[in-house]
């Protein structure tokens, strides 16, 4: 009745149809905008245009999407990195927490838009100066979901570990740690797109390379299909490192699955 | 020797008033021991004490003729919910007291598949706790809680979360299964027919601070007959009992 090839059409029909639709009607609406309307190409470009740039010009995006993404995963990497330990020690010592919680939260209304270009002056016109702007924007959702993750363990079950002679280390490793997966993938989901969207940003700031720096100059000369194009293409990214958030997600937490199966029933 | 004696437990939380006052039981070995109180008289308090999670202010806990006090990670003990780990197979969760202990994985694994079959589990090895019904995450349960230690183990209401038919066939699973492995128990239950039922003596925790005020031997032998809960005898019991609480 319900094989899983029935079902995943299913899923496409339910899911992926209505708004490929609604997107379809959007694009036809826009072509005929522009071809009936006489809208000037530097004003408004057209679906056809768009897709010209992007052939044109694919070589060139390419390259510069290879920095942008660089900056990206180094930026994550480091990101995550700090987020964690800092939400380790937050989570062992208290005190800790008491000292640098309510600062964490109070230094996220700067707008990163405007450290930006400080980190450029301190820092260069290299990489250096986008992975640290990164790594301070994915910093705190990071830190702060593991620490609510570590902090929401049921207290009976750290009780029965430390029954059976667990270590810290042990309750950590078995219970915290797992108890918290959920909620940290869920704010990496977030974070790797506020990461594509940082480093576009500061190579808007000062560079010379990466897809904010050919934004940037394509903007200068007014070639708005190619503007369209790499806009397209940053969200693509985005979406593409979401996607593989969820499947690391997946493969990390097989029971998540079944879990969200049961209570489903 | 006794498996586990505890003498003259006196506990407060705050040192102002205490929980529990001069405290003392003796648990056989082999024995299935009930504690049997109302809600909120010491009972759980006492399991903490005797694990060793939390300390007396006055008084001992001995195993097998050795001081434990304070001491965790010796006596085995399972609380009133599962508290079987979601992200953990079945399997991996029964051989977590062993890999804490520092057994490697692959070995845990296997000492604690060779008990699957005889708790009524077996086929469960490879599913997460969220597949399986309440029942048999509750033998699940007792099965960690008997790989932690098969000397003595402490079970804090292990059947009270149980819908009445699903207990009823719990309670003939577990005497089966204590038939066989012969674990010195003691059990905490606020159900007096289950106490009967099941155990060997009852102690009546009562009074504030909880103290020890009765102890009741039943002397039913065991196997128990499954008419045992319909008798004259078990009615006999629970007069006596319901008189001293």
């Amino acid at each position: 009745m319900c094989s899983p090839l029935n079902e995943k059409l299913r899923n496409i029909i339910n899911k992926i149809l209505p708004p490929g639709v609604t997107l379809l009607l959007i694009f036809v609406a826009w072509q005929l905008v522009c071809s009936l309307g006489n809208v000037p190409k530097y004003m408004l470009p057209s679906p056809q245009d768009v897709l010209g740039a992007f052939q044109k010009d694919w070589q060139l995006m390419l390259h510069h999407a290879r920095v942008t993404l660089l900056e990206t995963f180094i930026g994550l990497f480091f990101g995550i990195l700090t987020g964690f330990f800092t939400a380790v020690i937050m989570d062992r010592f208290s005190i800790v927490r008491k000292m640098i919680y309510p600062l964490i939260v109070i230094s996220q209304t700067i707008p990163t838009v405007a450290i930006a270009p400080l980190l450029v002056i301190w820092l260069g016109y290299q990489m250096l100066p986008k992975i640290v702007l990164i790594v301070l924007v994915v910093f705190f959702p990071i830190a702060i979901s593991l620490l609510e993750g570590f902090a929401s363990v049921d207290a009976d079950t750290v009780n029965l570990m430390r029954s059976m002679g667990a270590s810290r280390l042990q309750i950590f490793r078995y219970v915290k740690l797992p108890n918290s997966l959920g909620q940290f993938f869920s704010s990496l989901k977030i974070s790797v797109s506020y990461a594509v969207v940082s480093a576009v940003v500061s190579e808007w700031i000062g560079g010379t390379e990466g897809l904010g720096c050919y934004m940037t100059r394509v903007r200068k000369s007014f070639s708005s299909d190619k503007m369209f194009a790499v806009i397209i293409l940053i969200s693509v990214l985005s979406l593409v490192l979401i996607w593989l958030t969820h499947v690391l997600q997946r493969a990390s937490m097989p029971w998540d699955k079944i879990n969200r199966k049961r209570s489903k029933l | 020797m006794a498996a586990l004696e505890v003498k003259n437990v006196t506990f407060s939380y705050d040192n102002l008033t205490n929980v529990l006052e001069n405290v003392s039981l003796t648990l056989h070995e082999g024995e299935l021991v009930c504690l049997l109180g109302v809600s909120g008289g010491g009972k759980t308090t006492l399991f903490n004490v005797i694990s060793g999670l939390n300390r007396p202010q006055q008084g001992s806990v001995l195993l097998n003729g050795r001081d434990v006090t304070g001491q965790s990670g010796k006596i085995s003990y399972m609380l009133q919910k599962d508290m079987l780990l979601p992200y953990r197979t079945i399997e991996d969760n029964v051989a977590l007291p062993m890999i804490i202990k520092g057994m490697k994985k692959k070995e845990a694994r296997k000492i604690a598949g060779e008990h699957f079959a005889q708790f009524g589990i077996d086929g469960t090895q490879k599913k997460y706790p969220a597949e399986l019904s309440g029942g048999m995450r509750q033998r699940a349960a007792l099965l960690r809680t008997y790989m932690f230690s098969a000397e003595v183990a402490l079970l804090d209401e292990p059947f009270s979360a149980l819908d009445t038919l699903t207990k009823s066939e719990m309670h003939r699973w577990y005497l089966d299964v204590m038939d066989k492995i012969k674990l010195s128990t003691i059990f905490i239950t606020h159900d007096i027919d289950e106490a009967i039922l099941l155990s060997d003596r009852i102690y009546l925790l009562g009074g504030k601070p909880g103290t020890i005020t009765d102890e009741i031997v039943i002397r039913e032998p065991k196997p128990r007959r499954s008419d045992f809960n319909l008798s004259q005898e078990f009615l006999a019991y629970k007069r006596e009992i319901i008189s001293k609480i």
